[in-house]
């Protein structure tokens, strides 16, 4: 599904990836965890197609193709889906407007019917029910006056209607009390499918004992450097990133 | 030395002062009113076309931009064809004013019994008083230059206690490059209820030009909701002024949206005569190309417990320049008085610019006034998020250009015309859209 081969990136000519290699097959749920300032959050941003990071070296394979040129919203349609630390606040746009028009967007890409109205409405009631996501917070303009987790619940619900191939998550659990936490993490649970990847970015263990991940990645100054199974979230929970942090100037 | 003759005049103003010469005695009106036209040539002549000098005209400079002034437009023109409906879908009547002058045959007036309606030129005849009270204060060189050339329109008048709900379209349709100056008077009586729509309409490429001035009053505990569409010609210069003065607890809603001409200036000068009065000014500015669009607003607060709120939005493409002048005047007996005033402008291009010049002048010391003024592009952040959800670059920016358009628009609170006006700015972002695409 995901396969990222040596990859370099900089923003404003300061490398922040300086070699990043990672493989997350078909399937498969892979948390990336490390010290602040370690290049997480650039990851994201760089396999989602944000403007502004220069790609210097290296390859992501998405499907097979690669997808460095490929601007954001191609990549969106393709299947690749961010889950935002801090998603973003629109007045004026009301949420269900965003939805459908994100949705139809993405059908239009791939050369897919337009949703009906009816089938657009099923499909949202369906999906925010799950979420605790009240037909008054999708009456809203979106995000306008949701609390950190009304937010973070908008984003899983995008995802669980947007059925992404392939879905980041950047730091899903900042902001979340444990109830909250919880709520998120069944909604993206409920999402873990045979055909979708998950990449899971989080500095803390504690999302990972609700969001079992196959593996886990240990990254440090633009780097993946070590890999192991949910033990190793375990294991730096216990020691920090003391270890890691000589790597991360 | 502290004064400046003004020997030498422009080319405009040349052209201007012949024009008046020959059309003098032929322009419609008593006795007073020539008399009036003389005086308010000389004071135009006086001023000059306003230049970057003129503090009220500062970012317009029509000494510059106005090299040439076409024709004037002397009585009604033989052709009869009007363009095609600015706001298609909305019900409304419709008075239509074709170069300058009213003309009924191709008027709609059903659905608004009770409401008198008459061609400007009766009440010039008459030498009707209320022709020129609104304005007699403002020393506006062209509004000054109007009164002088003015030719027509209509009189709008709502007696007391009528209500109207059908709205009422003032249609002035310019037909090709001549110089009209069209004056029209609203007067709405106490406790009645209007919705005027004043809509601004020419042909694309011919470079006419177009000064209105409306008069207007609205006396006590009556509801005015008014909106104006300039959609001119793209070749053409726009000069709008409306002055309305407001009665005691009388609620007056008005919403400007500039889309067209080459270079435009809406004026709207608010005066509150009595108190508890409430006025809502908004407005919405699309420009493109090399666009000039100039509001400016004076609120004067001359009675206790008046009350206002304005919200102005301006998108600016291409190489445009969107001018925002908004003057709140708090007079000596104004106490309690409540103003607020928001500019915000929207640069969709580094070519783009945005001139905001808000001006408080409080007298009084028991009053709330606030104003605040926004420019920038659109937020990077945001517009990452919306692509990151597959939204197509253009999709969303409209979606966001919508929005920051649509609280400016929605303040009138009138959704008829608020659809309808949503409508053109829709129509404005598709186009754009596809040229981008």
């Amino acid at each position: 599904m995901l396969e990222i081969k040596n990859l370099h990136a900089s923003i404003d000519g300061k490398e922040i990836l300086r070699g990043v290699d990672l493989v997350v097959p078909t399937g498969e749920v892979h948390a990336i965890m490390g010290p602040n300032g370690s290049g997480k959050s650039t990851l994201s941003y760089v396999l989602s197609g944000r403007d502004g990071y220069d790609v210097t070296e290296g390859e992501i394979l998405f499907d097979g193709k690669d997808i460095v040129e490929m601007p954001a919203e191609e990549r969106a349609s393709a299947g690749v889906f961010l889950a935002f630390q801090y998603p973003l606040e629109i007045p004026g746009v009301a949420t269900m407007t965003f939805l459908k028009a994100a949705m139809n967007a993405q059908r239009k890409a791939r050369g897919e019917a337009e949703l009906t109205t009816p089938d657009f409405m099923r499909r949202v009631k369906t999906a925010a029910e799950k979420l605790n996501v009240t037909q008054e917070m999708l009456r809203r303009p979106l995000n306008v006056g949701f609390s950190g987790g009304e937010k973070k619940r908008n984003e899983i619900l995008q995802m669980a209607l947007l059925e992404p191939k392939l879905a980041i998550l950047d730091e899903t659990d900042s902001g979340l009390d444990i109830d909250a936490l919880r709520v998120v993490s069944e909604g993206v649970n409920a999402l873990r499918d045979p055909g979708r990847s998950m990449l899971v970015i989080t500095h803390y263990q504690r999302l990972l004992d609700h969001i079992v991940p196959d593996k886990v990645h240990v990254m440090s100054a633009g780097r993946i450097v070590r890999t192991g199974g949910p033990e190793l979230a375990l294991e730096l929970e216990a020691k920090g990133y003391a270890d890691y942090a000589g790597e991360a100037a | 030395m502290n004064a400046e003759p003004r020997i030498l005049r422009t080319q405009a103003e040349e052209t201007l002062a012949l024009e008046f010469a020959a059309a003098r005695t032929q322009l419609p009106g008593s006795p007073a009113i020539a008399a009036a036209r003389e005086n308010a040539f000389a004071a135009f002549q006086k001023q000059g076309l306003p230049h970057r000098r003129t503090e009220a005209w500062r970012y317009t400079d029509l000494r510059a931009l106005l090299r040439t002034v076409p024709p004037l437009a002397i009585g009604p023109t033989a052709e009869a064809s009007v363009l095609a409906d600015p706001l298609p879908g909305l019900d409304r009547a419709r008075l239509v004013v074709v170069d300058g002058s009213f003309r009924p045959e191709l008027s709609d007036l059903a659905g608004i019994d009770g409401v008198t309606i008459r061609p400007l030129v009766d009440l010039l005849q008459e030498g009707d008083a209320r022709i020129g009270l609104q304005v007699a204060s403002l020393n506006d060189a062209m509004v000054s230059l109007n009164s002088a050339l003015m030719l027509g329109g209509v009189a709008i008048e709502v007696p007391a206690g009528v209500r109207i709900e059908r709205a009422i379209e003032i249609a002035h349709v310019t037909t090709s490059a001549v110089a009209s100056h069209v004056r029209n008077l609203v007067t709405v009586g106490d406790d009645a209820s209007v919705r005027i729509l004043e809509t601004h309409v020419g042909p694309a490429g011919s470079a006419y030009q177009a000064n209105i001035v409306t008069e207007a009053t609205a006396g006590h505990r009556a509801k005015v909701v008014w909106a104006k569409l300039q959609s001119e010609g793209d070749a053409s210069v726009h000069l709008g002024t409306l002055a309305v003065t407001i009665g005691t607890e009388t609620a007056f809603d008005h919403l400007t949206l500039m889309i067209g001409a080459a270079i435009s200036r809406s004026q709207t000068f608010v005066t509150y005569s009595g108190e508890n009065a409430r006025a809502g000014l908004f407005g919405a500015t699309m420009l493109r190309g090399k666009q000039h669009a100039d509001i400016a607003l004076s609120v004067d607060h001359a009675v206790p417990n008046g009350a206002s709120r304005e919200l102005f939005k301006a998108v600016m493409d291409g190489r445009s320049e969107g001018v925002f002048q908004g003057r709140i005047i708090v007079r000596p007996d104004a106490q309690k008085t409540d103003g607020r005033m928001m500019t915000q402008g929207l640069l969709l291009s580094e070519d783009a610019s945005f001139f905001v010049k808000p001006e408080l002048e409080i007298f009084a010391d028991d009053v709330q006034c606030a104003h605040g003024a926004t420019s920038g592009e659109i937020d990077e952040d945001i517009l990452f998020y919306l692509l990151s959800r597959g939204l197509p670059r253009a999709e969303a920016e409209t979606l966001l250009v919508t929005a920051f358009l649509a609280e400016a628009i929605e303040g009138l609170g009138d959704e008829a015309i608020g659809e309808a006006f949503e409508q053109i700015s829709r129509k404005w972002l598709a186009a754009r859209g596809q040229e981008a695409a």
